[in-house]
């Protein structure tokens, strides 16, 4: 078995497990602190994929920053008295079935639909190559972005705000 | 089987790194902070242990492995003893990206990734979940305010820092470690862009929770903070990852601001090892010289007056830079 | 050598562990958790895309990395709006958020 195999595997296994892990467990911070290793696999991944720059950026922003907010919306909500509630709702045999359903229909589509690669070798994808694209193709969806940044940060600040 | 080589080179390379760290880091940084603080207060420091105290923070690391692991009664036992994994392991993690000196081949550094500084920027980052999880596993009030702070601290801090970070991958023009210190071959950064080069250290040392900016230990309010409640191994591994981190910073500021391993005459390690004690005792110096921020303080100045200020720093650099080129 | 089919089935069925999370889950910030782990599993597939089968251009990673953006957005404004329910409603727990007007 070839390095990338093994190494593809493994990540997938921690992966996965975590996710496991995420969605059924009955400890609200055991299921956040293990969205780390899950997201970290996903790290992992992107490197396999020829994604630098992307898997930074995926640490950075996903490991770094979102797990910091969720873990401080457990503390400070419902979750930061320690006391356990029931977790699980009573769709959960439904929404298993839903979920399964909808896993096989993915894989199934993506088996037998035979994907052609298009001709072309993958440009060097260093970070000057995602700037010079981002400003070049995709200036619009960079300054949308951006937008969004500014209307996301202003209303999360706005509805969390103390009524005095 | 190449992928052999490689496992079995980032092996090495790990205990390598956590050595060296443990070591240089670590136990000379603990006693030269000690010696250090002692001069400033006309005293002398550790004499006893070794020759001028030289074995002092052995014979503390000793002492420490000796002592009992102590885990709280109700404390949440697995993300007690991950917290304290996650803080080593994010400031180790560091290294990787700063370049040494030279070698007769190239650049000695552990690996030259192409979004280096980003790396940098991503590992310090992961330091504050660590800190969350050790602050709310110890089940103890006063070790999950002092998590929290910290954390509302660190997340702060790292913008100042990312900007200082961009601003002088701006004017290298890439984001490798190994380019930015080539890049100063006829002027250090430092001089280009002092403002960065300020900010830089002052996120920095609120960063690794150092005083002016370490209420979230303040051993007068909080005992210890977030790891009021480990003791023995677990207590000296997380003071391996703050100073660990503290190094890291030092040695980042030494590669990005102060020409990394460039010198006249001496070997590229030695200048390299010069800068960063340099640095060092810059940090110490400021630790035992300024009273504590409060925490709405330390989050105003860096909300309303750092991130401001790098942001029109960063301006203004990417117009000169624009400027020139044309 | 691991193919576009390995990467399809495992976003697959990280997208299954996610949907599976918010149709499910009674606490609101377990609901956003799931959400994430959907988005990443559908950046997985944006990049694997990319590489397998369109490496002329960088259209995939381009994608990606408007997505994390997004999805931080995303998480920032939906546990603001869990805080302020907390305070107002005192609970998080989706299925006793069922009042339209306190």
């Amino acid at each position: 078995m070839s390095g990338e195999a093994i190494a593809f595997y493994l990540l997938a296994a921690v992966t996965l497990a975590s996710a496991v892990v995420v969605v059924t467990t009955g400890n609200i911070v055991h299921a956040a602190a293990a969205l780390v290793p899950s997201f970290l696999g996903v790290t992992g991944l992107y490197i396999l994929l020829n994604a630098e720059f992307v898997a930074g950026i995926q640490v950075l922003i996903y490991a770094g920053a979102i797990t910091v907010l969720i873990l401080f919306a457990i503390m400070l909500t419902e979750g930061g008295t320690g006391l356990a509630g029931r977790q699980r709702n009573e769709q959960a045999a439904a929404g298993a079935a839903v979920a399964a359903a909808i896993a096989i229909l993915l894989v199934a589509v993506a088996g037998r639909t035979t994907w052609t690669p298009e001709p072309g070798t993958l440009p060097s994808y260093t970070p000057g190559a995602i700037g010079q694209s981002f400003l070049r193709q995709n200036i619009l969806v960079f300054e949308g972005t951006s937008i969004v940044l500014l209307v996301s940060l202003m209303g999360a600040i706005m509805i969390a705000r103390r009524e005095e | 089987m190449a992928w052999g080589w490689e496992l079995l080179r980032a092996f090495v390379g790990t205990i390598i790194i956590f050595s060296a760290v443990a070591f240089i880091a670590v136990m000379f940084g603990v006693l030269l902070e000690r010696k250090i603080s002692a001069w400033m207060q006309s005293r002398l420091g550790p004499k006893h242990v070794g020759p001028q105290g030289l074995l002092q923070t052995l014979a503390d690391t000793v002492k420490l492995l000796q002592k009992e692991n102590i885990v709280p009664a109700r404390a949440d036992r697995t993300i007690f003893a991950s917290a304290v994994v996650i803080v080593p392991l994010a400031a180790l993690l560091d290294y990787v990206v700063i370049p040494f000196g030279t070698t007769r081949s190239g650049p000695l550094i552990f690996r030259d990734l192409n979004i280096g500084v980003l790396y940098f920027a991503a590992t310090s980052s992961l330091v504050v979940i660590g800190i969350l999880m050790a602050g709310w596993g110890s089940n103890n009030k006063y070790a999950l305010i002092g998590g929290l702070r910290s954390a509302a601290q660190m997340v702060t801090y790292e913008i100042p820092i990312g900007l200082c970070l961009v601003t002088v991958a701006l004017m290298a023009g890439s984001l490798s470690t190994v380019t930015i210190v080539n890049g100063q071959q006829h002027l250090w950064y430092v001089v280009a862009q002092p403002v960065a080069f300020l900010i830089f250290l002052i996120a920095a040392i609120a960063e690794v929770n150092r005083v002016p900016f370490d209420l979230v230990e303040a051993e007068s309010e909080l005992v210890a903070g977030y790891f009021s409640e480990y003791s023995g191994m677990r207590f000296a591994l997380f003071q391996l990852g703050e100073y660990g981190e503290m190094f890291a910073m030092a040695a980042m500021a030494v590669t990005l601001f102060l020409g990394g391993w460039r010198g006249p005459v001496l070997p590229p390690v030695l200048w390299f090892v010069i800068k960063l004690y340099a640095l060092i005792f810059v940090f110490m110096w400021v630790r035992w010289t300024y009273p504590r921020f409060r925490i709405d303080q330390m989050l105003n100045f860096s909300w309303k007056v750092l991130i401001p200020v790098s942001v029109l720093n960063l301006v203004v650099t990417a117009f000169f830079v624009v400027a020139v080129h044309r | 050598m691991p193919g576009l089919a390995h990467y399809l089935v495992l976003s697959a069925l990280l997208f299954a562990l996610g949907l599976f999370a918010v149709v499910t889950r009674r606490n609101a910030v377990t609901i956003l958790m799931g959400i994430e782990l959907m988005l990443n599993a559908a950046n997985i597939n944006l990049v694997a895309f990319n590489k397998f089968v369109a490496p002329g251009a960088m259209q995939g990673q381009i994608f990606a990395l408007i997505v994390i953006t997004l999805a931080a957005c995303e998480a920032a404004v939906g546990l603001a709006l869990v805080l302020a329910a907390y305070r107002t409603l005192e609970t998080v727990y989706v299925d006793e958020i069922n009042l339209m007007k306190w």
